[in-house]
């Protein structure tokens, strides 16, 4: 992972819809500054023309202040255009518009303390069941391996593979306590609230090494809730898939010559 | 006022060490026993000192909470040099911390600043102090409630203490105690339950009697655009305390009943802890806890702000020497300010996965409220306009706080803003946001405060000189704590982290945290001179006559510091609050209670 895209500003955003959200914070920062070093100017002057001082006395009637009412005029339109200009349509165009179901990658998110449990649904893009009682060790969801959906499912845990340039739906939720995801190079961040399956979408534009957080505390090992998203070429993403893909479970010897390697479809058996 | 309201409720016989000149035959004449008139007095002004101090006590002691953080996150997993062993080998294994400790420290922290600290000291101190002063009043509307208010307060605050020495520590789910975290949370969690409900009602039991004080016991004459600006802040905060309070005291009590009664209020169906199924009825929803707490906790923001601005205007108006500019319009900003305080609380929930109808409400709101708070601060900077401005301490102080919350609500809007809030909610950008509207805001206008009225409650001046010495080490070492925050937050970095090394994007920011602790430990450092100076100056201040300001609201006609029952004689109020420099007299202040200014 490269340490240098890290520094006092914003890191790189590598993320389709992270651009106009910098755009916005980029735009906020230099009305803030605008406005306060405005305010600052003008305060610092007033203190020290008006500074008591031999012979000089407060004027008791109210200044007609007209300059006043035209600055706060000015604040209210600016932030209308913040708001219904740039941050509102933002939102919306993102939090409206999931992808394109087909084409997108889906994983599902389970966090737990403390750790993040990624889970993808393999070829049949069928997500196997959970079963509460099955929650174990080496079974951090709770897996029913009866379940045909979840025989070709990948689980990992505190890394996340993506393909670049796909978008990518996740369902977030957690086993125990509250947290948020946190990609900051991906500009997403989602709680994830137990009890609840919660989605989001982004998708990445280059290839990278970055890092996931957990935004809100969760407990002891809150500042550990730290994963790796890796943002793969398309080859890469596909060799990754392949060589996580679970074997076939206890398939007869005889019949795995049968089967074809490249689209192996769950063993019928048991 | 009504002199007839106050003898039932004053009760029977309370000493008092000057002759009031009116109402005698209500008070009797023997001193009341010590215990009576200091401890479990009915007399404001001392319920007003007790809250007062309690409330300084507090805030030095979640300051020091905080200091000890500061070497965890500047050095992490290194000892903490002659402190370190001290605080037991649970807490501190070999002087270095661990990371249950540091999130008790961040949970108790945020808690004691917030309800032990700084809500005290602005409501429970100032308001109970000057209030009635202000108002012309002898006393509070119901002195015995006032009495209870605290005698409340100090068990609530005693046992949010005990926490410390629970088994597991105290609470550690942070100030915001979110379940199921806190409802699992070790039995530390059930103590803050328990001293919330007691701090809770404590604070109920004062605003409602702010609110019928305010409203019945102005002296003759004050009307309520007579009321001088402090009083208008403390009658909004007030009706926010007792509106906004009980939703979280419900929540508090639900929260104590899943933790102690087997209830799932907050836990839903299908919780696995540990690798082990949570044995709890469930069906419960976390996010209820969420809308109930923060539908406290923002006007709660505005608690903390209002009372400052107050004490702002009044310290502004009487050192700029001229009347405050736009008065109305700033009685007109709070109360709207007070009133949309309670329809912007989910925008700390943006990122909850709210539908986009709720997060656009919740954002226009947001972006409304921060209209009366230009408008406020405007008002500010046009008093300074025109003046003839004296930097005594309290002015430094008071001046301080116009730029500071300038910077505190600024950043409020990236915040504010849903699609800003995606990149920056809960990162140190919040933490930098709000700690400037709390503590180079706030809390300056408190130091204001205390500067401004401790003469009168003391009879003595505080030192100038130990006075700006404080200001000035406080204000530069305090930007050094919040400013940095605002680059660790651009940088992405996560609240509330025991060790932020752990990321690559933390460990870009690491610098800034060495700066920000030798920041926060020169703060601590800077409030040296203000300890001295508080105490050494109940002996050796210079002794102060009933008005050393030269000011011009009714608690500079009592004596310095005033008897039981406040004034000599009835105030009658004759005019505007801040007529300062009127054209045309002699003096360049005309008090309210003079007939010729």
């Amino acid at each position: 992972m490269d340490e240098k895209v890290y520094g006092w500003w914003l890191p790189p955003d590598v993320s389709v819809h992270g651009a106009k959200i910098d755009q916005l914070i980029t735009v906020l920062h230099w009305f803030m500054l605008l406005l306060f070093v405005g305010w600052g100017a003008f305060f610092v002057w007033t203190l020290f023309k008006y500074r008591a001082r031999e012979g000089h006395k407060a004027i008791y009637a109210p200044v007609a202040a007209v300059a006043t009412k035209y600055i706060e005029g000015a604040v209210v339109v600016v932030e209308v255009f913040l708001l219904f200009g740039l941050s509102t349509p933002v939102w919306l165009a993102y939090k409206n518009n999931p992808p394109n179901d087909a084409e997108a990658v889906h994983i599902r998110v389970v966090a737990e303390q403390f750790a993040w449990n990624f889970h993808y649904p393999g070829k049949d893009k069928k997500f196997g069941s959970g079963k509460l009682d099955l929650i174990g060790g080496d079974n951090p969801l709770g897996l029913d391996p009866e379940d045909k959906d979840g025989k070709d499912d990948i689980v990992t845990i505190n890394q996340l593979h993506i393909p670049v340039h796909k978008p990518v739906y996740v369902e977030v939720s957690s086993k125990d306590v509250i947290r948020a995801f946190n990609i900051p190079v991906l500009r997403v961040k989602q709680d994830t609230i137990p009890g609840q399956k919660i989605p989001i979408w982004f998708e990445a534009t280059a290839p990278g090494h970055y890092e996931i957080a957990c935004a809100q505390l969760c407990g002891l090992g809150h500042y550990r809730m730290r994963a790796d998203v890796l943002i793969d070429t398309p080859e890469d993403y596909a060799k990754w898939e392949a060589e996580n893909a679970p074997p076939p479970q206890e398939a007869p010897a005889a019949a795995a010559p049968d089967t074809a390697p490249d689209n192996t479809p769950a063993p019928e058996k048991k | 006022m009504n002199p007839t309201t106050t003898p039932t409720a004053t009760g029977n016989g309370h000493a008092h060490d000057h002759d009031h000149g009116h109402d005698l035959e209500r008070h009797g004449h023997h001193e009341l026993p010590f215990w009576r008139k200091y401890i479990f007095s009915v007399d404001h002004k001392v319920i007003g000192i007790q809250y007062a101090v309690t409330a300084l006590f507090f805030l030095l002691f979640g300051f020091s909470l905080m200091m000890i953080m500061r070497w965890q996150l500047a050095y992490p997993g290194q000892p903490l040099p002659l402190f370190g062993k001290l605080l037991g080998e649970t807490a501190m294994p070999g002087g270095v911390m661990a990371p249950e400790f540091y999130n008790q420290l961040g949970a108790m922290h945020g808690t004691i600043m917030v309800f032990l600290g700084v809500v005290p000291l602005a409501v429970g101190g100032f308001g109970n102090f000057v209030m009635p002063l202000q108002i012309g009043a002898p006393d509070m509307a119901f002195p015995r409630i006032n009495l209870a208010s605290y005698w409340i307060f100090l068990p609530g605050c005693i046992l949010m203490m005990a926490g410390f020495f629970m088994p597991g520590g105290a609470a550690q789910s942070g100030w915001t105690s979110y379940p199921p975290l806190s409802d699992i949370a070790t039995s530390g969690q059930t103590v803050w339950c328990l001293a919330m409900v007691l701090i809770i009602t404590s604070s109920l039991l004062g605003s409602i009697n702010f609110i019928v004080t305010i409203v019945q016991m102005r002296a003759k004459g004050l009307t309520f655009w007579r009321l001088p600006f402090f009083v208008h802040a403390q009658l909004v905060t007030s009706f926010l305390l007792l509106l906004a309070f009980p939703p979280l005291e419900a929540a508090t009590v639900m929260q104590l009943m899943d933790r102690l009664a087997g209830t799932s209020f907050f836990l839903p169906s299908g919780l696995v802890v540990s690798g082990e199924q949570l044995k709890v009825a469930g069906g419960g929803s976390p996010l209820l806890w969420q809308h109930l707490f923060w539908f406290l906790a923002h006007p709660e923001v505005y608690v903390l702000i209002l009372p400052a601005m107050g004490i702002v205007a009044e310290v502004v108006a009487n050192n700029t020497r001229k009347p405050l500019w736009g008065y109305r319009l700033l009685v007109y900003s709070v109360i709207f300010l007070g009133f949309m305080s309670f329809v912007v609380w989910a925008h700390h929930m943006f990122m909850t996965g709210m539908g986009t109808t709720m997060s656009t409400f919740f954002q226009t709101t947001t972006m409304i409220i921060s209209i009366p708070s230009v408008v406020i601060l405007t008002c500010f900077i046009m008093s300074l306009y025109g003046g003839a401005i004296r930097f005594n301490t309290p002015m430094l102080f008071a001046t301080a706080f116009l730029p500071m919350f300038a910077i505190g609500g600024l950043t409020g809007l990236p915040l504010g803003l849903t699609a800003s809030d995606i990149y920056l909610h809960d990162t140190f950008y919040v933490i930098g946001h709000f700690h400037y509207v709390v503590a180079p805001g706030t809390l300056f206008a408190l130091f204001a405060g205390i500067y401004y009225w401790y003469p009168k409650a003391t009879g003595r001046q505080m030192n100038a000189t130990l006075g700006k010495l404080h200001f000035w080490f406080s204000f530069v070492a305090i930007n050094f704590v919040f400013m940095p925050m605002f680059f660790q937050g651009m940088a992405g970095l996560s609240r509330r982290l025991y060790d932020p090394t752990v990321y690559a994007h933390g460990r870009g920011v690491q610098a800034l945290n060495v700066v920000i602790s030798m920041g926060a430990w020169g703060l601590g450092l800077a409030q040296i001179f203000f300890i001295i100076n508080f105490f050494m100056s109940l002996k050796n201040g210079a002794r102060v006559t009933e008005n050393p300001w030269n000011a011009t609201t009714l608690e500079w006609a009592a004596p310095s510091p005033p008897g039981h029952g406040n004034f000599l004689t009835e105030p009658i109020v004759y005019r505007e609050p801040y007529e300062y420099s009127v054209p045309g007299h002699a003096n360049d202040y005309s008090p309210q209670f003079k007939a010729e200014g």
